[in-house]
């Protein structure tokens, strides 16, 4: 078997001195900024080419629609809230997924938790209303933290004691949060004005959020003043506290934390409440806020939609408020293209989905190039100027080889 | 001789990293190739391409006389390039019989008879002691390593390379895998050592190749050859290869481990009933074969690794009250006000976080120092410029990620930061593990002052050689026991090499 292998590969060997894989993918050890950033521009602007041809193949014209998508999210005040009031709930829960994610601590729970804080802040508004509007506010405000706290403390206790799979458990709590809510509506919470339909009464406008806006520019609720602060504190957080450092360390490695005898239960426990905290108060700013009531569909898959947010903005919440503003515009603008062009709901899904996909799929052309066979020496210059001296990085070590064979992927030993 | 591989002007880089410089180099059949190098000086990267993990820049890999591509590892082992790499890749659940055939192709229905009996053939040719149907979890290392190198000859591999293969096993193993590997040198096989050990060198090749800095210096005979002569082509200029070793000073206990027993996950016992003090003003060597104990141990000392039964007392400087540390927590051995500093062996994964740069992790054992919420970063700024200025560490500035620091300034960030807290108790696990001699000495010296500051240093090590050289008394571990407790400068190393493997009442020679 082995001598025919060496024939049938000889004629080749012989035809060519050297026979370079077609395409080698390989790791890169770093990349400039500037060329991170044109590689995302470049897969953006190539995401608005496919959406295109899909337009076009649709029989419209691909510029007007994108047009149109941008005017009507922005062109009115009203589209302009509309757009913001979309951006926050997406921005408040990217923010209460990032130490999570930062801990390693896979958290897709969000949903949930913004569910049960929703559910704790619409206990305050219907039951315990007889406060003045401010206490009130801020009441069902910190029963929404301590819902959402305790509702994520839950996978992380089990988590921190047994090492259970925090991404399974709080997924499912997502389903139990749902049940919960709809058990409120069509039970012992729903509105017996309202004609038969399974729905909670609106707030009294004590518990309603205030509005605050620019006059003229937009008009929302005063949520967008707390997620923008949120956002800096998060930052703040994470970036210079001591429990910042804390998650930090735990989401790099367990052991190292132990060894700086870090309490890694207590970490992973509190930082996964404060997430679920804030979540929770995602939850109070929908229901107090944009919708004005409690629902089934007030967290409406925003939960998952901020782990793509805190994803594409690699954890940063100051990056979190423009991707959340991004998918805000693509959202609002996919309503605007079915109205104004009768595409349907699903093809502008689509649109959004491309783009997105794109987005996320860039980041691999970040951490790795691929070398065609011919350009040889493209791989020889160096990637930066501070690249590493010669000392420095050790190819001969023994990890594990950071250069993957591409065309019949045979990696590594157990692949022959 | 025939030649079974040429490598004519091979050349690798790595982004700026010149890996491999225009080698030319000859592997004869029928003949042991040892291969030496600092670290850095690419063996690794040059093995590599020629078992298809790496595909070289330029120049061309001869086999059998006719040129060759090898784009992966399935093309080398069709060319009968075998590949032994220094962490074994076997599955631990599967017996010995069951990995070697894994990935071949053959019929749905596995012949284990055959596959025995072939198994049984190849190891009786070569003398290799395998049992084909042992689970690999029940296996020591070198049982391992053995399924490795049979499962590359099953598959008819006539060119071997073995990448640091004595790493981890005790003299008495060397040995064996040494008779091994003359046997299938005399059976015609081209086999390749890439090793650090120049003592092993010279035992067991029959040419050394030298390389130095990605560079190909020569070939010699190992005959007619010396250490010296070797030493020079390796690091370029004759380094002393005597480890300084200064006379104890003041010597006083100060930490006393009294029957300690420790139970791993399976509820074996990893420690079994270890006794022995730690004195100030020396350094304790700790010797055994890999997985006796020694991670546990360090642990156990620092408070990392729960203890079952017995005590560990500390003996502070200047006073004869000691301090119970049996179940406290790291925090609270450091409240107590015992500087105790800790060199894990697992230095990426334990002692550092390798995707933070050095401040971050000067950080790591005083971030709780300073104002009570912030982290206060300036401190370990200036700790890590310290470092960087005193122990020679090349690194382009204190905010590079220490992952992309070298093997040998890895550890020297570590030790600095240990060092730093003025330790009275150091515990060095495997410090100078994959570092070239340079850096080796680097370490030696710093143990050495922290010896003569007066710490009482531990050393778990695994070359005998350094220990009998840098250590004062030699404490030899054998599964979880303590076999022995020695004078460093009156036991030798087959002495060591026989506690290492047997306690002395079970059956001594």
């Amino acid at each position: 078997m082995q001598d025919e292998n060496i024939k049938t590969k000889t004629p080749d060997a012989h035809r060519k001195t050297r026979k370079e894989p077609f395409v080698r993918i390989v790791k890169r050890s770093d990349i400039q900024r500037a060329k991170a950033w044109m590689i995302r521009v470049g897969a953006i602007i190539l995401a608005m080419c496919v959406g295109g041809i899909i337009v076009l193949l649709m029989g419209h014209n691909p510029f007007a629609v994108y047009s149109a998508m941008f005017t009507g999210s922005f062109a009115t005040a009203t589209s302009r809230s509309e757009t913001i009031k979309t951006a926050v709930p997406l921005l408040g829960a990217a923010i209460a997924i990032a130490p999570s994610f930062r801990m390693r601590f896979w958290n897709i729970g969000a949903e949930g938790q913004i569910l049960v804080g929703a559910v704790a802040a619409t206990y305050f508004a219907l039951y315990v209303k007889t406060m003045p509007s401010v206490m009130l506010l801020l009441a069902m405000m910190l029963a929404a933290m301590v819902a959402g706290g305790i509702w994520g403390l839950i996978p992380g206790f089990f988590k921190a004691k047994w090492g259970t799979n925090e991404t399974l458990f709080t997924l499912m709590l997502n389903y139990i949060a749902l049940e919960l809510t709809k058990y409120f509506q069509h039970g012992p919470w729903r509105n017996p004005m309202s004609g038969g339909f399974p729905k909670i009464a609106m707030f009294d406008n004590a518990a309603r959020l205030p509005k605050l806006g620019i006059a003229g520019i937009f008009d929302v609720h005063i949520g967008w003043i707390f997620v923008l602060v949120l956002a800096v504190l998060m930052l703040i957080y994470l970036r210079h506290t001591k429990q910042g450092y804390e998650i930090a360390v735990v989401g790099e490695s367990e052991r190292t934390a132990r060894y700086a005898s870090m309490n890694v239960g207590k970490i992973i426990m509190r930082t996964v409440f404060i997430s679920g905290a804030i979540a929770g108060l995602v939850g109070f700013l929908l229901v107090s806020g944009a919708n004005g009531t409690l629902s089934d569909s007030t967290a409406g898959g925003v939960g998952f939609t901020a782990i793509s947010v805190a994803w594409l903005a690699k954890l940063n919440p100051i990056v979190m408020i423009f991707i959340a503003l991004f998918i805000a515009v693509l959202s609002k603008g996919s309503n605007t293209i079915q109205t104004n062009f009768k595409i349907p709901a699903s093809a502008a899904d689509v649109l959004t989905g491309i783009i997105l996909f794109f987005m996320l799929g860039c980041e691999f052309f970040i951490n790795y190039k691929l070398i065609f066979r011919g350009v040889p020496s493209a791989e020889s210059t160096p990637p930066d100027s501070t690249a590493p001296s010669p000392e420095v990085t050790a190819p001969d070590s023994a990890a594990p080889s950071p250069e993957v064979t591409a065309p019949d992927g045979a990696v590594g030993e157990e692949a022959e | 001789m025939e030649s079974a591989i040429k490598l004519q002007n091979i050349s690798k880089s790595f982004g700026d990293v010149r890996a491999n410089i225009d080698i030319n180099m000859q592997f004869n059949k029928g003949e042991i190739l040892a291969i030496l190098g600092e670290n850095g000086s690419g063996k690794t990267t040059l093995m590599n391409m020629i078992s298809g993990i790496y595909f070289p820049d330029s120049g061309s890999i001869i086999v059998d006389g006719r040129e060759v591509t090898i784009r992966s590892p399935r093309d080398a082992f069709s060319l009968g390039i075998g590949m032994i790499h220094q962490h074994y890749k076997l599955v631990e659940v599967l017996t010995a019989a069951e990995n070697i055939v894994l990935g071949l192709p053959g019929k749905g229905k596995l012949d284990r008879a055959a596959v025995s009996a072939k198994i049984k053939q190849i190891s009786m040719r070569y003398g290799f002691d395998i049992n084909p149907d042992k689970k690999v979890y029940d296996m020591s290392i070198s049982e391992k390593q053995t399924v490795e190198i049979v499962k590359t000859l099953y598959r008819g591999a006539s060119i071997l390379i073995l990448d640091e293969p004595t790493a981890v096993l005790t003299p008495q193993e060397t040995d064996r895998l040494f008779s091994v590997m003359r046997n299938m040198r005399d059976d015609g096989k081209a086999l390749i050592i890439i090793t650090h050990k120049l003592n092993e060198v010279m035992a067991v090749s029959s040419k050394v190749a030298v390389l130095r800095k990605g560079e190909y210096i020569g070939t010699v005979e190992t005959a007619k050859t010396s250490y010296k002569e070797l030493t020079e082509m390796m690091v370029g200029r004759t380094i002393s290869l005597n480890i300084e070793r200064p006379p104890p000073t003041g010597q006083q206990d100060r930490l006393e481990l009294r029957n300690i027993t420790c139970l791993n996950e399976e509820g074996i016992p990893a420690l079994d009933n270890v006794s022995f003090t730690a004195k100030s003003g020396e350094i304790l060597g700790v010797a055994g074969v890999a997985g006796s104990g020694q991670r546990e141990l360090c642990e156990a000392i620092a408070g990392l690794y729960p203890i079952l039964s017995g005590e560990i007392d500390y003996y502070p400087p200047g006073s004869d009250k000691t301090q119970p540390i049996v179940g406290k927590t790291p925090k609270n051995i450091r409240k107590m006000g015992i500087v105790l500093a800790f060199v894990p062996e697992d230095r990426l994964g334990m002692g550092l976080v390798a995707n933070m740069h050095m401040v971050d992790n000067m950080l790591l054992k005083g971030y709780r120092k300073g104002f009570p919420v912030f982290a206060d970063r300036k401190p370990p700024k200036k700790l890590a410029e310290n470092i960087i200025k005193s122990l020679d560490v090349v690194a382009p500035g204190v905010y590079t990620p220490i992952r992309r620091l070298s093997g040998g300034n890895v550890q020297k960030v570590l030790l600095g930061r240990e060092i730093s807290s003025q330790p009275t108790v150091l515990i060095a696990a495997y410090p100078v593990r994959g570092l070239d001699i340079n850096s080796s000495f680097t370490v030696y010296n710093l143990l050495n002052e922290e010896k003569k500051k007066g710490a009482a240093v531990i050393y778990i090590g695994e070359d005998l050689d350094i220990m009998l050289e840098l250590c004062d008394r030699i404490v030899v571990l054998c599964g979880g026991k303590v076999s022995g407790i020695a004078d460093a400068q009156s036991i030798t190393k087959e002495e060591i090499g026989m506690l290492m493997t047997n306690l002395p009442d079970a059956r001594l020679p």
